[in-house]
């Protein structure tokens, strides 16, 4: 039999959401399940496949970083989820859904009841029928209607107007004239109008937000290249670990080998190397000494250091860069989607169209029920049941087929603003290229030095360690035996092979040119160098030949030093600015777009945060920082650059699609509108065209499904 | 005329069941794991079985 989810039944114990990205399979969910109750302190544990979490209910003494290790035992990777990320994000979506579901009911029933009234019911049969319509309809309105005169009421409050103020003002009239008209026992009831009205709305309204829903769930939200506190030395000589928000400058904090720091601060002790990619985006280590000034979020490498604290909490470089993040970010909110955009001239136009036939036909003497009853016609016929469905129909299509080739966006109106770009910005490290170093010759080690090469990389959690490492590795190579393995604190890894002493050590001469490099010496033989270069991504360049083949212009913004920067612009053929901040990069956009320019961005680290927040479109690679992931419009997966130009392809071709909707949708208006004036349009011929005019736009936004090439 | 009287209010009943069937799946979380559900099928089911 297949395995029953197990139901977190024990609800007095508390739970906490963890995101364990690296579930892939069946068995990763049983092993996780399993695995994990078997630890002592934790109740149950829960996988949700389709979001990638797992709900852990625990006792309350077991810690966070206990169940972190007891995920890592079981070989995943795992990061706790804060309780407001939790809950939220399929709320909307669920309401929507529910609406959706008792607006088709209701369709479905009231048609079964109009279609025996278009028949020919009529008399006592006919009025019956008219009172069980409204009977379903009322309630109905009532209920899915609610998004949209909730959206129109916030909108005319602010003086402004969208889509939903001409969908809300045609309900609301349509039902109390069908009301009406039941009432007196007219001919014509349009319950089944507008029920359906809202049904297809309702279903437009929540494919886009289902499409919202799974980008946020495949991206995780969160700031943890920060680290949670530190190990702080105090007067006396003793040390105890201070969380992050209680650290207070003039603090001595002690910062391990592989320590993130958690404040701004000076060192006072030690020298080391610092990783400081995250806030310049440059992949290779800085060498630190006493009196340097060190940054929150920077990573130590060698060896242990003592830092004065002179800024923790907001006051941080970090904090700073999130802040900036924030304020750019809100350039983008500002942005109308296109559909809204419509609605501006869409709006008033139905509005006047109603009222002047309303007018007319009163002119014309036709009294004010007669006008009434054909001034509603024009509203449900205009209605904009092609748009509002038109659009997110087209673009969740499109967002499916790109996520089957691993780029996830994060929304419509992402998709819009990636088709508008003409300019595009690169950052250079981890970006342009992997931003992680790889080995340049894989020859330059004889084989038979290869498997002690590997057990001495082994050994040290050095960037270069780990990338030699991965090469042998990926060469088949198997680890020799080595014994008494040292880690030397800034200088490299020694140990013994027989009676032999082997090192993988810091080169002893450097040349500036080959900074990234270690040496290998094997007893009194002659040190052999090993150079590792930040290899470009794979496609980079064709990627560069489409984007410019779209008519889009692209240069290189990075926080590296010209030396690093220029062999790549070189080879890409592009144009760079270096040695650039988080505010030179966000001055830079600001002035392309002062010029008229859209730009998309592309980059990857926390320094690039504030330029993808401001940024028309931007992109980031799924190894990007979470910050960087986090303000992007789109994510994509793999080493490839490619992905790039495929998605501003796809965004240009859903707005192609959008535009032919749109016309469509304007061709049906031109015309069911005149026979909606002349009063010649029945319920019947207003159920057939919003239907037919629905159907025909879904069967456009499908032809999507290949757009990502 | 009578046949109607009988046969609405079952049409309408229909209706409403499925529609309930629905949120209820809905509350119980039968939607909340699309892709899992789709896997845990393929899952064997250890231990003894104490049904």
């Amino acid at each position: 039999m297949n395995a029953p989810a197990p139901k977190a039944s024990i609800t007095a114990l508390p739970e906490t959401l963890f995101a364990v990205p690296g579930m892939r399979c069946a068995g990763c969910i049983s092993k996780i399940e399993t695995g994990l109750t078997q630890v002592p302190g934790i109740a149950a544990a829960r996988v949700n496949f389709t979001a990638k979490r797992v709900a852990i209910s625990h006792l309350p003494e077991t810690t966070v970083p206990e169940i972190q290790r007891a995920i890592a035992a079981l070989g995943f990777e795992s990061q706790p989820l804060g309780d407001e990320l939790a809950g939220l994000s399929d709320q909307s979506s669920r309401e929507l859904l529910k609406a959706m579901a008792v607006a088709g009911f209701a369709m479905m029933n009231i048609m079964l009841l109009s279609v025996s009234v278009w028949s020919g019911a009529s008399g006592g049969t006919k009025d019956l029928f008219h009172w069980l319509s409204a009977l379903i309809a009322l309630p109905t309105v009532a209920y899915s209607g609610r998004p949209f005169f909730r959206s129109a009421w916030a909108a005319l409050k602010n003086r402004r107007t969208n889509m939903d103020v001409p969908i809300s003002i045609g309900v609301a009239l349509t039902t109390a004239l069908s009301l009406h008209e039941t009432f007196v026992s007219g001919p014509h009831a349009y319950f089944d109008g507008v029920v359906m009205l809202l049904f297809f709305l309702l279903t437009g309204r929540w494919l886009d937000s289902v499409m919202r829903d799974r980008a946020r769930d495949g991206v995780s939200a969160l700031l943890k290249h920060k680290a949670a506190g530190a190990l702080v030395l105090a007067e006396d000589g003793t040390s105890e670990w201070v969380n992050a928000d209680a650290l207070k400058p003039g603090m001595v904090m002690l910062i391990a080998a592989g320590e993130r720091l958690a404040a701004d601060g000076i060192v006072t002790k030690g020298r080391s190397q610092f990783d400081l990619s995250l806030l310049t985006g440059e992949s290779v280590p800085v060498q630190v000494a006493p009196d340097d000034i060190v940054h929150a979020g920077t990573l130590n490498v060698d060896a242990p250091v003592e830092i004065r604290i002179t800024a923790a909490g907001a006051a941080t470089a970090l904090a700073d860069i999130a802040r900036l993040m924030e304020d750019a970010g809100q350039s983008k909110s500002r942005y109308v989607r296109i559909a809204d955009r419509a609605a501006r001239y869409y709006a008033p136009a139905v509005h006047t169209l109603a009222l002047l036939s309303f007018a007319g036909w009163m002119l014309a003497g036709a009294g004010w029920h007669q006008s009434l009853l054909i001034a509603v016609a024009v509203l449900i016929i205009t209605c904009p049941c092609a748009l509002g469905l038109a659009v997110p129909a087209a673009q969740i299509v499109t967002a499916g087929a790109l996520m089957k080739k691993g780029i996830l966006v994060k929304d419509g109106s992402a998709l819009e603003r990636l088709a508008e770009v003409d300019r595009a910005l690169f950052d250079k490290t981890g970006t342009l290229t992997l931003g992680r170093p790889e080995l340049v010759d894989r020859d330059a080690l004889p084989a038979s030095v290869k498997p002690i090469a590997l057990a001495l990389a082994r050994a040290s959690r050095h960037p270069l360690s780990q990338a030699l490492r991965r090469a042998l590795e990926a060469d088949g190579v198997a680890a020799a035996d080595i014994s008494d393995i040292r880690e030397i604190a800034g200088q490299g890894v020694e140990a013994f092979y027989g009676s032999e002493r082997v090192r993988l050590e810091r080169p002893d001469a450097r040349s500036a040119g080959a900074s990234l490099a270690v040496q290998f010496r094997q007893g009194d033989a002659p040190a052999i160098i090993l150079t590792f270069e930040d290899a470009m991504r794979p496609d980079a360049q064709s990627a560069l030949q489409q984007l410019q083949a779209l008519g889009i212009e692209s240069g290189i913004v990075s926080g590296d030093r010209a030396e690093a920067v220029q062999p790549v612009a070189r080879e890409l053929g592009l144009t760079a600015q270096t040695g650039m901040h988080p505010q030179d990069k966000l001055d830079t956009i600001s002035r392309l777009s002062a010029a008229g320019q859209k730009v998309l961005m592309i980059g990857d680290g926390l320094n690039d945060g504030p330029a993808l927040a401001a940024g028309h479109a931007s992109l980031a690679p799924a190894s990007a920082s979470d910050a960087g992931q986090n303000a992007a419009d789109a994510v994509f997966m793999g080493d490839s650059l490619a992905p790039v130009a495929i998605a501003v392809r796809a965004a240009r071709a859903t707005q192609r699609i959008v535009r032919q909707n749109f016309l469509l949708a304007i061709g049906y208006n031109v015309i069911a509108v005149p026979m909606a004036i002349m009063g010649m349009v029945t319920p019947l011929i207003a159920a057939l065209a919003m239907s037919g005019s629905s159907v025909i736009v879904v069967a456009n936004a499908l032809r999507l499904k290949g757009a990502a090439k | 005329m009578t046949g109607i009287l009988i046969l609405i209010p079952i049409a309408l009943g229909l209706g409403l069941l499925g529609l309930g069937a629905f949120f209820w799946s809905l509350r119980s979380g039968q939607f909340d794991d699309l892709d899992g559900a789709a896997l845990r099928i393929l899952i064997e089911d250890e231990g003894p079985t104490d049904d």
